[in-house]
């Protein structure tokens, strides 16, 4: 008798706290309510992002009776493989049992049934309302806006305690990196329960905070026009004001569905994402680093007159060729005759490579690379996106470094038109170029509307060479014979650059039969008006062979919405519809969503990817 | 009215610490089933259990009007119908948590074996008398072995280890007092010890389920050691005074496994905490040891091995289930006696300690 009073003892007196802790915990359970994420909204205030309700359906853990017993219904009743549960309890076997974990994130109406039907004899199943994100459809905006996803583990371990299994948290784009804004503050509701799951009592109910909305500096409707030129086509839009940094327009395709995935993405549908020679996941707008090509040559013009290296009034001819270091090196008029004797001016309006050849090799690698850098190449722009890449400038120092090799003086006739080792991000060039166009000062673009800081860089250049630079740049699109005269728009000073890059030399693509994956890169980088641009668009189109062609139309469809919707302001005639508006019915959208789709124009099958070959660029 | 058999020599005392058991059960069944929902046949349960209590005494005050020395001499029938209920049971019995321990008997469930306790207690004691002397020889164990053991296997056999092993006290008491051998005893001991592994093999894979658990409660906590880990709890949160009654968190939400029933202590130590089962397990303590002193004042051997027999059964009963409460001892269906729900366990230990009036009011008799 004393021996069993003893045990009485121990457990009643000596282990009572413990044993108190483990009756709390049986007895009361805590129910999340879930925060629903913050909107995120254009710069006029229309929402691109929301929420729809939704439940998931969690299982309860912690009787393994009752789990055993009721396992086989619970797959029955909700159509999930038996083994399939069995698996994501056998992973979540570290989480402590009294969580549940999830294991059907979106409930049909038929699943709501049978959970709520058999709630008494199958006390292993809660619903829990959550909010879904509501994207626009077909890739709208998708690179920047980014998605959810269901929290990984390690995300689980670093929040410390504040994230559970089956949180939702931003993977990519302005999700990622504004999820502490936009995730807002999980309620709590604890209740009592029977043995049975069944609850009996409310203890407490804290409410929600609701993650707050963002706004972005994305205007919609130029962002539709955008969307809407590269419906079909492989490779991205960026407008920026870049007087502020403000970015108007984002687009990367071809693009993913992010409604498509934003709750659970089967394992093979995300392989074959990942696997795409397309590579819809990439952000091309930041991470495609490729060969500028002729919009280079701005850069160079700068560098010529900021140096003073060689005269202003240098000239060079061209018979459609130059032999440099004894080899011959092609205009892009090889063929067709030559340029002639041309000045600055004229080399950039139409295009001339050979005076560029010459600019390049009396400037030398280590000054082009200078002025490359200080004129934002080479280096990250910190846009307020997650996994922006660099790019590169190449330099001896570089080659040095990387090759363990000398730097040959023929690299740098390459590189004299944007080709060779060159590489940069469409956001970067449109930065560049704008900069340029405002005397030198550059700003850092970002997404956010109500930014708190945006660093801005200056490169003073000279009145005179702004002044040069930007007229060539006019004559461009505007002068007979510019190689962009094409886009023309009439009363709006429309400037810009084309670029066309090589992927591989020209015999090589002879050899490779003309195929389209090895097909040259079409650039274009516009901004309007000449002097302080309020906008500037630069236009990445792989493989479509000519900037002039390709891309300027798409950079000149949006400055001339730009000038439409600014002038109705102006005249008080533009108003925004909030109400009619809704991200998936908007007609505008519509007309996007009827284009024709990424996969239509681009057969999948036919483009592995490009070969990193001598010349080429994409990396 | 015979002169040994007057109201005076009732045993008033005994009565009082058996009927103050009886009330913190029904107290403690009140509590556990309030909760359950109207439709649950747990409804009302208390007053069941207060019914089968009235019904005890009065089985209790009727067993003990006739002469224990006249239910001696009917032992073998006594036996031969225990045996025969048995049978029954295994033919047309009812299941209940896994065993097929109950027949229905006027729209009751009986579970015979409590009986057959009974009457192996009194012919055990028929039996031990009988022999008359004070070194049992091998083959007077034997004999008590087979009285035994028949009742024992067939129990088994429904199956019911938990109350077949209730027999063996019984049979150990009464070779004790009549003066077993120690070299037997050893002997016995060792034979045991060694069977043991050999039984292994006969039990049924939740009875192994449970001797593991018990054995290494580490290996699976949430698995069979589910019913001990949350009768632990339950006893453990109740601390020095409890939650109070109808206030137990483990007891109300119905965390502790039949807490009407076999596991009604867990529900007692966790709304009246470590002073609850004190008062509880001195109740109990001065009902053996009233028991003892009762036998010590039999008239003659028969009346004492007839009470040393109860005390010897409820004492086991009492220490097993206590011990189930704290993890000390593996779970099997053996109800606290005179406070877990339950008509034949109630009505049962009554009628035993009916006997033991019985022997008392006859004490002076001769």
């Amino acid at each position: 008798m004393l021996f069993l009073l003893i045990g009485f003892w121990k457990l009643q007196i000596i282990q009572s706290d413990h044993y108190g802790q483990l009756a709390e915990r049986n007895r009361i359970r805590s129910i999340p309510i879930i925060a629903p994420r913050g909107q995120i909204k254009d710069r006029d205030g229309r929402v691109l992002v929301d929420n729809y309700p939704s439940f998931s359906v969690l299982l309860l853990r912690e009787d393994p009776k009752l789990l055993a017993e009721g396992l086989p219904l619970v797959a029955e009743g909700l159509g999930i493989p038996l083994q399939e549960i069995q698996q994501q309890l056998e992973a979540s076997n570290h989480i402590p049992k009294f969580q549940p974990i999830p294991i059907k994130l979106e409930a049909s109406q038929a699943d709501i049934a049978f959970i709520e039907s058999h709630r008494a004899d199958l006390p292993l199943l809660e619903l829990l309302m959550v909010h879904r994100r509501r994207y626009p459809r077909d890739g709208f905006l998708a690179h920047a806006i980014g998605y959810v996803g269901e929290i990984s583990e390690k995300q689980i371990e670093a929040s410390g305690g504040k994230l559970r299994p089956g949180d939702f948290v931003g993977k990519s784009g302005l999700e990622r990196q504004y999820n502490e804004t936009l995730m807002g503050t999980d309620g709590m509701r604890r209740v009592v329960v029977n043995s049975v799951g069944k609850e009996v009592e409310r203890l407490e109910h804290v409410e929600a905070q609701a993650g707050e909305k963002i706004q972005l500096t994305i205007d919609y409707d130029l962002q539709v026009v955008a969307e809407a030129a590269m419906a079909g086509q492989k490779g991205a839009v960026v407008a920026l004001d870049p007087r502020s940094g403000e970015v108007l327009a984002m687009v990367s395709r071809p693009a993913p569905d992010p409604n498509s995935f934003a709750v659970r993405i089967p394992v093979e549908e995300w392989k074959q994402l990942n696997e795409d020679p397309d590579r819809p996941l990439l952000n091309r707008a930041i991470q495609a680093q490729l060969a500028p090509g002729s919009v280079f040559k701005i850069i160079m013009s700068t560098a010529m007159l900021e140096s003073k290296a060689i005269p202003e009034n240098f000239t060079a001819f061209c018979p459609g060729y130059g032999t440099f270091y004894g080899r011959m090196f092609k205009c892009h008029v090889f063929g067709k005759g030559g340029h002639g004797q041309v000045d600055l001016h004229n080399a950039v309006v139409r295009s001339c490579d050979v005076f560029f050849y010459n600019v390049g090799m009396r400037l030398g690698i280590d000054r082009i690379s200078y002025y490359a850098y200080q004129l934002g190449l080479g280096r990250r722009t910190g846009i307020d996106l997650p996994g922006e890449m660099e790019g590169l400038v190449p330099s001896e120092e570089w080659k040095q470094r990387v090759f363990k090799q000398p730097w040959y003086a023929g690299e740098t006739i390459s590189v004299a038109v944007g080709q060779g080792a060159t590489v940069t991000t469409p956001l970067q060039l449109a930065r560049t170029i704008g900069g340029i166009a405002l005397g030198g000062v550059f700003k850092q673009p970002h997404l956010l509307l109500d930014a708190k800081s945006v660093k801005e860089e200056t490169f003073p250049i000279n009145e005179h060479t702004t002044e040069v630079v930007t007229q060539a740049m006019f004559g461009v699109v505007n002068e007979g014979g510019g190689t962009a005269e094409a886009s023309r728009l009439e009363g709006i000073e429309f400037c810009g650059k084309t670029g066309s890059a090589q992927l591989i030399s020209a015999e090589g693509l002879k050899k490779a039969g003309q195929q389209k994956r090895f097909a040259d890169n079409a650039w274009f980088v516009g901004y309007a008006p000449r002097r302080n641009p309020e906008i500037v668009v630069a236009v990445l189109v792989e493989h479509g062979l000519h900037g002039s062609s390709a891309a300027a139309p798409v950079a000149r469809d949006i400055i001339k919405r730009y000038y439409e919707k600014k002038s109705a302001r102006d005249k008080k005639q533009y108003t925004v519809d909030y109400k009619r508006y809704e991200v998936s019915d908007s007609p505008e959208h519509n007309q996007i969503a009827q284009g024709p789709k990424p996969a239509e124009v681009m057969p999948k099958t036919s483009l592995p990817a490009p070969q990193q070959k001598g010349k080429s660029g994409l990396r | 009215m015979k002169e040994g058999t007057r109201l005076r020599d009732f045993d008033w005392v005994m009565l009082l610490i058996v009927l103050a058991i009886c009330s913190l059960g029904i107290v403690e069944i009140y509590s556990a089933t309030q909760a359950a929902p109207p439709s649950s046949n747990l409804v009302g349960l208390h007053w069941k259990q207060f019914w089968w209590v009235v019904i005890g005494v009065a089985c209790m005050l009727v067993l003990s009007r006739i002469d224990y020395h006249t239910v001696l001499d009917h032992a073998p029938l006594l036996y031969l119908a225990g045996l025969a209920g048995l049978m029954l049971v295994l033919i047309i019995g009812e299941s209940k948590f896994g065993s097929k321990s109950w027949i229905k008997v006027s729209g009751h469930t009986l579970q015979v074996s409590e009986l057959v306790k009974l009457i192996i207690i009194v012919v055990l004691a028929r039996f031990y008398s009988e022999v008359r002397t004070d070194r049992l020889n091998l083959l007077d164990l034997g004999k008590a072995g087979v009285l035994t053991g028949v009742p024992v296997v067939m129990i088994l056999l429904q199956p019911d280890f938990g109350t077949a092993a209730m027999f063996l006290p019984i049979a150990a008491m009464g070779a004790f007092l009549s003066g077993i051998q120690w070299k037997h005893a050893v002997a016995f001991a060792l034979i045991a010890a060694l069977l043991m592994p050999v039984g292994w093999y006969f039990l049924k894979p939740y009875q192994k389920d449970r001797i593991n658990t018990f054995l290494r409660p580490g290996d699976n906590p949430k698995g069979a050691g589910y019913q001990t880990q949350q009768a632990k709890i339950a006893v453990g949160s109740g601390g020095i005074w409890g939650k109070g009654i109808g206030k137990g968190t483990q007891n109300q939400g119905g965390f502790i496994p039949v807490r009407w029933s076999d596991f009604i202590l867990a529900a007692l130590a966790e709304e009246t905490g470590f002073i609850g089962v004190l008062v509880t397990l001195l109740l109990y303590m001065f009902l053996l040891l009233r028991l003892v002193q009762n036998a010590q004042r039999a008239k003659d051997r028969s009346g004492m091995y007839l009470v040393m027999g109860v005390a010897a059964v409820l004492g086991v009963h009492v220490f097993v289930n206590v011990g189930m409460m704290i993890g000390y001892v593996p779970v099997t269906g053996i109800p606290l006696p005179l406070m877990s729900y339950g008509g034949s366990s109630t009505l049962s230990v009554f009628m035993a300690l009916g006997l033991v009036m019985n022997v008392r009011m006859r004490r002076f008799v001769n």
